[in-house]
């Protein structure tokens, strides 16, 4: 079962075209990995999917149901969540507070509470659920943008490069949360580190100038000539 | 002692307080602080959607003043008694409130400061131009056989202290419990980080939209209550001043806290009273008093008492 689906999808900004054409599906259930080189248009196809950015032209569905029309909060409670390549937290708020923003989409009274402590729980953040979030160190912050995201419990949890700025012991804790993830929720994942995408993905996609360049297991990806000189070869 | 049990015992207490004063305060005190409490009744309403939802709206005496002349125009033309004119009042603001927001809450920063400022404009220049119903500036007298409200008259002191203390203790409760409930806390959210809220799924427009209505609403029963107990409905109080004042009071008694409004229009009435006393430079000692304060106490005074102390201060 296809959950989402993008038909011609693309986006110029001016004369810029940052995102061309493209055509993607993602089955149910899939941990996918999105990579390809700086600037390849990854944050502004996620962009598009989740309703963040307007696309020039194209389609989006989600479960079947055409989405391209959806304003973002719409498309969120239709069961996306979006981490944010940038950190993007509520730098004055408590972290719990932070968590129990993304649960209260959902949940009320003391359900809240419970899930803010599980999604905490989960990415390793409970040593200081009162601290404001701005006082994280930014790794931590990084980890507090995923717990909002498992907090919100998505059918489609899109994730914009969470291992920028990890150490490599938080590294390993997020593949081991990855994996536990698998079979619970649909993964879009975008990754600059080879390491993650090989030991995560069930597939990859790969962007290159907008357009996709290619699509299949990492080993074939890892394999693929073309990827090689376009991606690999760099990193 | 929970968290909860302090914030109402401190809110509580306040309420209190004010209600015992009504009879030890010799009579000038005793009058300004019933005037005190209906414009902190406008400020806690500016706060709404200034201190917490992080709007700066530059015309919220068109909200004060929609209340005012709702309920004094229907008085004095339709002659209806205070009550329904109350409601009245209440109903043009929330009515003018959400237009205004419909159309403000399409734009961002300075452009709704400007947009909400120009409107508000509009709005007293409307009341001049319907001067044979309004009276313009020169304005209308509420006749004392006109304020009587369930057999209460409300030009009398004590009875108009008491609805004054009853307009603010409602709506500083309504604040309190509206901060403390969800959706003040997705406005807070608003206030630091819209996009993001708007991505865990919230529609931060609607939002927004409700925020503005509720403080538009709040502003509009103090201006219906300031006419009906003080007898008397002007458009000076649709001036641009009449919207920067609360801007003022809740700057200086803390935006985004619950006691702010009320602790800000206390200090600002009586600094301006103390120092008129002194002298007729009083707005330079005011002014200085001001530009202190903005220095050693950036998040006004309950901002303050909150960062240095009472960390739990709503
Ligand atoms: N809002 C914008 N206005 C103009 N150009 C933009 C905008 N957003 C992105 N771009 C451009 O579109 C292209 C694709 O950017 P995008 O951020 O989607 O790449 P990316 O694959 O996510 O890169 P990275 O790996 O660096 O995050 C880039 O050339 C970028 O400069
Ligand atoms: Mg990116």
């Amino acid at each position: 079962m296809t959950l989402l689906s993008t038909r011609g999808l693309s986006k110029s900004f001016g004369g810029l075209h940052a995102v061309t054409n493209v055509d993607f599906d993602l089955p149910k259930g899939e941990i996918r990995a999105l990579i390809g080189p700086n600037g390849a248009g990854k944050t502004t196809l996620v962009g598009m999917i989740c309703g963040r950015i307007a696309p020039t032209s194209g389609t989006v569905s989600f479960d079947g149901v055409d989405i391209t029309a959806l304003p973002a909060h719409k498309r969120i409670m239709l069961g996306m969540a979006y981490t944010f390549q940038i950190t993007s937290v509520f730098p004055r708020l408590p972290v719990a507070e932070n968590v129990a923003l993304a649960a209260r989409r959902r949940l009320h009274g003391q359900e809240v509470d419970a899930a803010v402590s599980e999604a905490l729980d989960r990415v390793g953040l409970t040593e200081a659920p009162d601290e404001e979030a701005g006082n994280l160190s930014y790794g931590h912050q990084r980890l507090l943008e995923i717990a909002m995201g498992l907090a919100q419990r998505p059918r489609l949890l899109i994730l914009d490069e969470p291992t920028q700025g990890l150490s490599e012991g938080e590294i390993d804790g997020f593949k081991a949360l990855i994996r536990d993830l698998a079979g619970e929720t649909t993964i879009l994942l975008i990754e600059h580190n080879m390491k993650v995408v090989m030991e995560t993905a069930d597939r990859v996609t790969v962007l290159n100038f907008g357009e996709v360049l290619a699509e299949g297991t990492p080993q074939e990806i890892h394999e693929n000539d073309a990827v090689q000189a376009a991606y690999l070869g760099t990193g | 002692m929970s968290e909860t049990q302090r914030i109402l015992i401190l809110h509580g207490g306040l309420l209190v307080l004010l209600f015992v004063l009504q009879f030890v305060l010799p009579a000038y005190h005793h009058g300004n602080l019933a005037r005190i409490m209906v414009l902190a009744t406008y400020a806690v309403g500016y706060n709404i959607l200034f201190g917490y939802t992080g709007l700066l709206s530059l015309g919220h005496a068109l909200f004060f003043a929609a209340g005012m002349y709702g309920m004094g125009l229907t008085i004095q033309h339709a002659g209806f008694t205070p009550a329904p004119a109350l409601l009245v009042g209440l109903v043009a603001g929330a009515l003018v409130s959400g237009a205004l927001a419909l159309l403000a809450l399409r734009t961002a920063g300075v452009a709704f400061m400007i947009v909400t400022l120009m409107f508000a404009q509009a709005g007293y220049l409307t009341i001049l131009y319907f001067g044979e119903y309004t009276r313009g500036d020169e304005g209308f007298v509420i006749q004392q056989a006109q304020r009587v409200l369930w057999g209460i008259d409300l030009s009398d002191p004590t009875n108009r202290y008491f609805a004054a203390w009853g307009l603010f203790g409602i709506c500083l409760l309504i604040s309190l419990w509206l901060v403390r409930a969800p959706f003040g806390r997705t406005l807070v959210a608003i206030r630091e980080n819209e996009e993001r809220v708007r991505m865990l799924g919230y529609d931060t427009f609607a939002h927004k939209l409700t925020a503005m209505v509720i403080s538009g609403t709040i502003a509009a029963a103090a201006g219906a209550f300031y006419g009906l107990l003080f007898g008397y409905a002007g458009a000076s109080f649709a001036s641009v001043q009449y919207s920067i004042f609360p801007l003022l009071w809740v700057l200086l008694g803390g935006a985004g806290t619950v006691l702010g409004p009320f602790v800000g229009t206390l200090f600002m009435f009586y600094l301006i009273d103390l120092s008129s006393g002194i002298t007729t430079a009083y707005m330079l000692i005011a002014g200085v008093v001001l530009v202190a304060l903005t220095l050693f106490a950036p998040q006004g005074l309950t901002g303050e008492l909150r960062r240095r102390v009472w960390r739990w201060l709503p």
